[in-house]
């Protein structure tokens, strides 16, 4: 990973990409629904992401205060939920290969370079504390929801379910209704 | 053929390992190549400029949720084996909202935030960092959220059931909303355009 001061060979004139070097959305569109179709038709289960953090933090706390994460159910839950061992856990593996996926996609674009998304108005460090608050935001509300816009939206979302569906527009909601207030941060 | 695959023991847990693995890439790949490592392209739903989330959820739900309806329809699949998630209502929609509170602020969702990293997005680090935090703060927390979060526990619900109409009826409606959602889109994207040029 080049720094943000080095000559970055990989990106013409050292500009950040324009939205429009993106791949069309729709076809993107398809071609994610094919990969989330195939989880279906092969595991008969849909993709996911926060599941795989809960996991880690279920695992960790284990390792760290074993009787204190065994106490609680929730913990629990992803404690017995791997292949033998917590992190062996289909939700992990997945997100390793999400992380390879985006960084192999990445890579073969010249998109890989070390940097903090946002807006030309809002400092870094700023953007940083919005990131951590968001991040814990999300943290409790995906496990709220059991789910996040992976595993509820997207795959709940292609089989129906009602539950899904109506997270799927609170998200909306919630994220509109927030827009105006931090637009600093992005526009 | 009998799909799902696992389900009919074709492999077992460690090769389901690989197979989540492979999957993830594709995942990763795809988010990627829309642009869903960047935060400001990400954010752009909210402030109307670029719909590119919009887009592409409304087009891979709708791809995955014909290729399922259609693989069932010819046997191939058996819809009663694949996994969805029951339904709580209370605890579902407040999530939705902490989450699209926590997408607009944090810039990211668990998923896209794992491809950023991946990109070299520090922000997203953080993120991260403050997602495991917050599902830490929940498992903590758990005991005394624990009512509300089993509140309204309705099972597995579809919305076939809910609004009394055939499976192959609500999917012809999801393909004529998204449609109608994508022309909407592209409307609002010019406006957004025009309105940028103008000031």
């Amino acid at each position: 990973m080049a720094s943000a001061e080095s000559s970055r060979p990989s990106i013409p004139a050292g500009d950040p990409p324009s939205p429009r070097s993106y791949s069309n959305p729709y076809l993107m569109g398809v071609g994610l629904g094919l990969v989330l179709l195939t989880a279906f038709v092969v595991m008969g289960r849909g993709l996911g992401a926060s599941g795989a953090f809960s996991s880690l933090v279920a695992w960790g706390l284990d390792s760290a205060a074993s009787g204190h994460a065994r106490a609680n159910p929730f913990y629990v839950g992803y404690l017995e939920s791997g292949v033998g061992h917590p992190l062996k856990s289909w939700l992990v593996f997945e997100v390793l290969g999400l992380a390879a996926g985006g960084l192999l996609s990445g890579a073969l674009a010249g998109r890989i370079r070390r940097r903090v998304e946002r807006g030309p108005r809002f400092s870094t460090p700023g953007r940083l504390a919005m990131a951590l608050l968001g991040g814990v935001l999300m943290g409790v509300g995906s496990k709220l929801a059991r789910g996040c816009t992976s595993g509820q939206a997207l795959s709940g979302g292609a089989l129906l379910g009602l539950g899904s569906w109506s997270f799927m527009i609170m998200v909306f909601v919630g994220a509109y209704a927030t827009a105006w207030f931090v637009r600093r941060q992005w526009t | 053929m009998s799909a799902p695959l696992y389900k009919f023991g074709l492999f077992g847990d460690e090769l389901s390992l690989v197979v989540a693995f492979v999957i993830g890439l594709g995942f990763g790949f795809f988010l990627e190549r829309a642009g869903f490592g960047s935060a400001r392209k990400l954010t752009g739903q909210f402030y109307l400029t670029d719909l590119a989330v919009f887009k592409v959820m409304f087009s891979a739900i709708v791809t995955a949720m014909l290729g399922v309806f259609y693989l069932g329809w010819v046997g191939w699949l058996d819809l009663s084996l694949i996994y969805v998630g029951p339904t709580w209502l209370p605890s579902q929609i407040v999530g939705g909202l902490l989450l699209g509170i926590g997408f607009v602020v944090g810039g990211y969702c668990p998923g896209t935030s794992v491809v950023a990293v991946a990109t070299g997005a520090l922000d997203a680090v953080v993120f991260l960092f403050g997602l495991t935090l917050g599902i830490f703060g929940f498992g903590e927390a758990y005991d005394a959220l624990a009512g509300f979060v089993q509140a309204g526990a309705m099972g597995t619900v579809v919305l076939p059931d809910v609004l009394g109409v055939p499976y192959g009826q609500v999917v012809l409606g999801v393909v004529l909303l998204a449609l109608a959602g994508f022309v909407g889109a592209e409307a609002v994207e010019r406006w957004s355009a025009r309105r940028s040029e103008r000031s």
